[in-house]
């Protein structure tokens, strides 16, 4: 039984292992592998005993030898800590979310907005609105430097021109207060044409694109009302703000579901669209595009496929792409800190509906009893802050046995919400596929950077918290 | 040096107990219909 303060792991062959506490990871050979199935720290001669058979006791005793200098480093069973006081009990406002249209120019199959009403009626943002939630957010964070502000929908582009207007006044407003206002939006693309693209591209709004792979998957799942494809239209947009940025600020993203399991596939098709690339899996309870368990399998298989190919082609076999979610800091992550306050809805981040309700993130809206006042109001639910910025992977029983928790942070509020009714349960079929695709990443990472420390060139993933790279002449290249 | 492991990185969690938490990296939601930023996709904003 592998000790809770480390966890192994196996991709396509490659072995490593997590020290779960520091974040130290090692890659090791399958002696070590196996030793570390039984290994605590302190049972040399258990180990031994177990494992003779299969390795000589000289082997063993070396191997064991190198794990005990590795505790000694504070590189392996590092131990447990409580919370610290870093993690303050006062949140600050760190993002907002602008549902400015509830409306949608599609109806995709598995929308979790109701096909953009969010479960109520069709209804777009006002610009009074819109500068009211830019106010809310500045006075929110305080002294803080950084604000984020996610254009959302819906599709945001079906009201072009209250995004216009609270892009111009979040810009107008970062002058005089000094911030350092991040902008996103989120679209379809199917709306993108040379004016709105120009106006996204002097206002540096960084744009999450959406696409569920290739033609016949993203038509079969991403339809107009009248059920004809969108594919060609979203493409066509795409395509053209991505060459208009170079190469530089967007991501393609998409969904896979219980129809679409073979998803790397489907992310290896996005790459003929754009190289930065994030795929997730769809939420569901009982909707026919839910996944199963028993897609598990083959959805664990796709991961292991994506990563060897991901990692081919960085060693040059191939044009090398960005999957999001293989993209981890292996030495400069979050700290402690931010590990708890993990996604931030409900404390830091807030979904702003086009009628001015406050929610904890735009997953919930439609969900009454998570009402946290208006923008006129305020936030009143000062019990459901506290509720959210406490429910953390220190405090949640299944967080805290899982070797994960440090990376996930706890997964979504609004998923353990839909599915188990409580925001301390975690969503635990999501809490799988997490874990299978962190492991991936934890591995890819690992061999990249002992390729380069092995001296070929650095082909890590830039990872860059979404900033808008602003001045970039030449074209993105890996 | 070791034969058998090949340690990758150093300890970066638990060195950040007393030093973190300046609040300045952007929020990090994890559900499927933004670029699901999760914790552990992101960089410190101070490295």
């Amino acid at each position: 039984m592998e000790n809770q303060l480390i966890h192994r792991m196996k991709v396509n062959g490659d072995l490593a292992v997590l020290d779960v506490n520091s974040g130290a990871v090692h890659l090791i050979d399958q002696t070590v592998y196996d030793i570390l199935g039984i290994f605590n720290g302190k049972n040399d001669d258990e180990v031994v005993a177990a494992l003779k058979d299969r390795y000589s006791e000289e082997e063993l005793r070396e191997i064991l030898g190198e794990l005990h200098e590795l505790q000694e480093e504070g590189l392996l069973f590092s131990p447990e800590f409580d919370v610290p006081e870093t993690f303050a009990a006062e949140p600050v406002l760190k993002s907002l979310c602008l549902h400015v249209a509830h409306d949608c120019n599609l109806r995709c199959k598995y929308c979790f907005a109701g096909t953009g009403d969010f479960g109520g009626k069709r209804e777009l943002m006002s610009g009074e609105t819109g500068r009211k939630a830019i106010d809310f957010a500045i006075a929110g964070s305080r002294k803080r430097r950084n604000l984020e502000i996610d254009l959302f929908g819906g599709e945001p582009l079906v009201n072009f021109g209250v995004v216009q207007e609270i892009i111009r006044y979040a810009r107008k407003r970062e002058k005089e207060t000094g911030k350092n206002i991040k902008l996103t939006l989120t679209t379809n693309g199917t709306l993108l044409n040379d004016e709105n693209i120009q106006f996204l591209n002097e206002n540096r709004v960084m744009v999450v694109l959406s696409l569920d792979g290739g033609k016949k998957m993203h038509d079969t799942m991403r339809p107009f009302p009248n059920q004809s494809g969108s594919y060609d239209a979203a493409v066509r947009g795409f395509k053209k703000i991505i060459r208009s940025r170079k190469g530089w600020n967007y991501y393609l993203r998409g969904t896979y579901t219980h129809f679409s399991t073979h998803f790397a596939d489907e992310v290896l098709k996005m790459t003929e669209v754009g190289k930065e690339i994030s795929m997730e899996p769809v939420v569901g309870t009982t909707e026919p595009y839910t996944l199963t368990e028993d897609d598990l399998p083959v959805l664990f298989a796709e991961y292991d496929k994506l990563a060897a190919e991901y990692l081919k082609r960085r060693r040059g076999g191939g044009e090398p792409f960005d999957f999001f979610h293989f993209n981890v800091a292996l030495d400069n992550g979050p700290c402690v800190a931010k590990r708890l306050a993990g996604c931030g809805a409900g404390h830091e981040y807030f979904a702003i509906t086009p009628s001015g309700e406050i929610y904890p993130c735009h997953q919930f809206v439609g969900r009454e009893q998570y009402v946290m006042g208006t923008l006129d109001t305020g936030i009143v639910r000062q019990d459901l802050v506290k509720k959210f910025r406490n429910t953390h992977v220190m405090t949640k029983p299944e967080c805290r046995q899982c070797w994960a928790r440090f990376f996930c942070s706890g997964g979504c509020h609004a998923n353990a919400d839909l599915v188990n009714g409580d925001i301390a349960k975690p969503y635990g079929f999501g809490c799988k596929i997490q874990r299978k695709r962190l492991e991936c990443a934890i591995v890819l990472q690992a061999l990249l950077t002992e390729d380069m420390k092995e001296g070929t060139k650095d082909m890590r993933p830039e990872i860059d918290n979404f900033k808008f790279q602003t001045g970039k002449t030449e074209e993105k290249q890996k | 040096m070791k034969k058998h492991i090949k340690t990758v990185n150093k300890a970066m969690i638990n060195k950040t107990l007393r030093t973190g938490g300046c609040g300045e990296c952007p929020a990090s939601c994890q559900s499927a219909c933004k670029t699901s930023c999760t914790v552990g996709n992101q960089v410190c904003e101070h490295k």
